[in-house]
């Protein structure tokens, strides 16, 4: 292939990335129509850049993330805004995709963002963390669990500019494991998960080293593809290994009906699993029976009487008529906690917006009390809940 | 044993879908000699027709399937007309890129319409009975599909041998222009033949719908390769080598990911393919006829 042709294929090519990216952005909001002034200290808002999967494998997650995060921009405006600025949601969507993650941190970056809320999975927040590093500005995960998210696992050093809303993966997948030991009373288990991403290959290696740590045995170790949808050739040899309790870290899409082909083949014990379960989607694939003793880690639960949690409940029930999951609450959460660092900086200026975030203490949110640690992850308690008839019960 | 068997029982309902979808690809290579890459994609649409046909129509799930066949029938003969009929003449390589983009145009415009969130097959539309035959598993499911599978594979076996049109099929499959000659009208021939093909296809996608429950717009991808596969395994191009590779893939699958390991069950499934085409291009059934790719 001469030179001359093939720099002319690559040129066709950036055009098409960038006819792509054109096509993208009209899926956002009005608010790119300000992107010329690009100053965010002057400005009589403060903009914040919520870079959310709103389309894509994960949708559902990115979709109740933003409702919840609107949800809290619209009570502190409603209560006068920070600093007596009102907060300028900039929603944007990153398809579940990586390197679109990257993209649209760039462009809000132009817009004149502060900080930005999301994305909602490790790898695409892995994707934003170089434009957010480079550009100063910081960054809240809200359910960003991998550990090295926060932390550059091979330099040893935290990443100064990124934040995350949840616990990593090491405190879920050890949780999860003293349930099963603790409450449960189990002795060995499978484990079935994901091995296409760190966030359930991350919760498959710390659920068993605390196992075995606690003298349980795992019996049996399988993997699957996001994607997948045949486990019962799995299913089946794990079948014959008798485990009292399968552990099956992953997301909704393909456990629903992993959860589902187990029961069918008559695998009746407890299955455990992360906060990637949680989503209705699980109700409505796997059934109802099928779901009974299954347990899962997660942020919070719905069911919990205390006020804060009940009144947000309901005013996310009468805007979207559902009930709001996980990162709803961790969406809504992180505008709060990053509204809190803005009065506490007594400034909009990104890096005291840093500063403050690092110092955080004692910030009560809906996901519990927490206060940030010197690697940049929220210290508080891990939820386990049961599905019982279809509905969520906390244990 | 009793963990083979049962893994036999996994292996045929799986190979069932994946010869349905085999079919299709194989009677269009042996007609007009083009590796259709938008057949998984039919089968995704017959899926998604399936399910708006049971969640609003609410027909059941016979009525669903056939609806969702004629449908697909239909699809299939407007994506040849419009996409590959203008290219029965140009290079072969002009004709795949074309079925290439037909496969990312139907993903796209179905995520485009219907988002990308899974939609859920209502459990109503097939209540799930097991019963268990000496600790074997079978679910009326499996057997559903199987069944099925088997007499759709039937009716197109005499298609093809018994009827005027399965003979004139025959006929442009084994030379197109002595075929023209001899008054056979090729264009409707193809047609029928995209027709039936995605018809086989819309039926796989209800089934894998109604197994698995969830679907999604970009479903098709990777049954459809698989598929592919199976084709190439039996003899792309021939009927027969398309069920058996069906059969053959999901049995095989399911076993590795039962006794090997789940991780290498893809690795497997591919690495079959790269064996064929090695050892034996033409397929467990092929002759060498010297003139196939």
């Amino acid at each position: 292939m001469s030179k001359k042709g093939f720099s002319k294929k690559v040129a066709l090519l950036v055009l098409a990335v960038f006819m792509l990216a054109i096509v993208a952005g009209c899926g956002g909001d009005k608010a790119s129509d300000k992107a010329s002034d690009g100053d965010n200290k002057v400005g009589d808002t403060i903009k914040v850049g919520i870079n959310c999967e709103l389309s894509g494998a994960v949708a559902s997650y990115g979709d109740n993330a933003r409702n919840g995060a609107l949800i809290a921009i619209e009570e502190i405006n409603k209560a006068g805004g920070v600093l007596g600025k009102q907060l300028e949601p900039l929603v944007r969507d990153n398809q579940s995709k990586t390197d679109e993650a990257m993209n649209v941190s760039a462009a809000l970056v132009d817009e004149g963002m502060v900080a930005q809320i999301g994305p909602l999975t490790s790898g695409a927040v892995a994707g934003s963390t170089p434009v957010m590093m480079e550009n100063q500005i910081p960054l809240i995960a809200p359910a960003a669990t991998a550990n090295n998210v926060t932390v550059d696992e091979k330099a040893d050093k935290v990443r100064d500019y990124i934040f995350r809303m949840c616990y990593r993966d090491s405190d879920q997948g050890q949780r999860m494991a003293d349930f099963a030991i603790d409450t449960l009373k189990v002795k060995n288990a499978a484990i079935f998960g994901s091995t296409s991403d760190d966030y359930a290959k991350g919760l498959a290696k710390y659920f068993q080293e605390e196992f075995e740590s606690k003298g349980g045995t795992i019996v049996a170790v399988e993997g699957f593809m996001n994607g997948d949808k045949e486990f019962r050739g799995p299913l089946t040899k794990i079948r014959g290994k008798n485990p009292e309790f399968i552990y099956v870290p992953g997301y909704y899409t393909e456990v629903s009906v992993l959860i589902k082909q187990a029961r069918d083949l008559g695998l009746s014990v407890p299955i455990g699993g992360g906060d990637g379960w949680d989503s209705p989607d699980m109700v409505k694939v796997a059934g109802a029976e099928a779901l009974n003793n299954t347990y899962f880690t997660n942020h919070y639960s719905v069911e919990d009487p205390d006020p804060a949690i009940q009144s947000f409940v309901e005013a996310y029930q009468a805007k979207h008529k559902k009930a709001p999951d996980s990162f709803a609450a961790l969406g809504y959460d992180s505008v709060k906690l990053l509204a809190d660092a803005i009065t506490r900086a007594d400034s909009a200026d990104p890096v005291k917006i840093k500063e403050a975030l690092e110092k955080t203490q004692d910030f009560t949110g809906i996901t519990g009390k927490m206060s940030i640690d010197e690697q940049h992850n929220p210290v508080k308690n891990i939820v386990v809940i049961e599905y019982k008839d279809g509905k969520l019960v906390s244990r | 044993m009793l963990e083979f068997m049962q893994q036999l029982v996994n292996g045929l309902s799986l190979g069932a879908i994946y010869a349905l979808i085999a079919l299709g690809y194989t009677m269009v290579y042996g007609i007009i000699m083009l590796i259709n890459f938008a057949h998984g994609d039919i089968m995704m649409v017959g899926a998604y027709v399936g399910f708006f046909s049971i969640s609003i129509l609410g027909s059941n799930i016979v009525v669903a399937m056939i609806f969702a066949m004629v449908s697909c029938a239909l699809l299939g003969v407007v994506i040849e007309k419009v996409a590959y009929k203008p290219l029965r003449n140009s290079t072969r390589i002009a004709a795949l890129i074309t079925a290439i983009g037909v496969s990312l145009f139907l993903e796209y415009i179905t995520l485009y319409f219907l988002t990308a969130q899974q939609r859920v097959y209502p459990d109503s539309a097939f209540p799930l009975h097991k019963y268990e035959v000496l600790g074997l598993v079978i679910s009326n499911k499996d057997i559903f599909i199987i069944v099925s599978a088997v007499i759709l594979m039937i009716i197109l076996q005499y298609i093809i041998k018994r009827t005027k049109t399965g003979k004139a099929m025959r006929a442009v499959s084994l030379d197109r222009e002595a075929a023209m000659l001899m008054g056979i009208s090729v264009d409707r021939i193809v047609s029928v033949t995209f027709a039936i093909g995605s018809a086989l296809a819309a039926a796989a996608g209800v089934m894998i719908g109604l197994y698995y429950n969830a679907i999604n717009p970009l479903m098709g991808i990777i049954p459809g390769l698989k598929a592919f596969v199976a084709a190439v395994l039996g003899g792309i191009g021939l009927i027969p080598g398309a069920m058996v590779g069906g059969f053959l893939m999901g049995v095989l699958e399911t076993l590795v990911s039962g006794y090997g390991s789940s991780m290498y069950r893809d690795a497997v499934a591919f690495g079959v393919l790269i064996l064929i085409l090695l050892i034996k291009p033409t397929g467990l059934f092929g002759k060498n006829t010297g003139e196939k790719v």
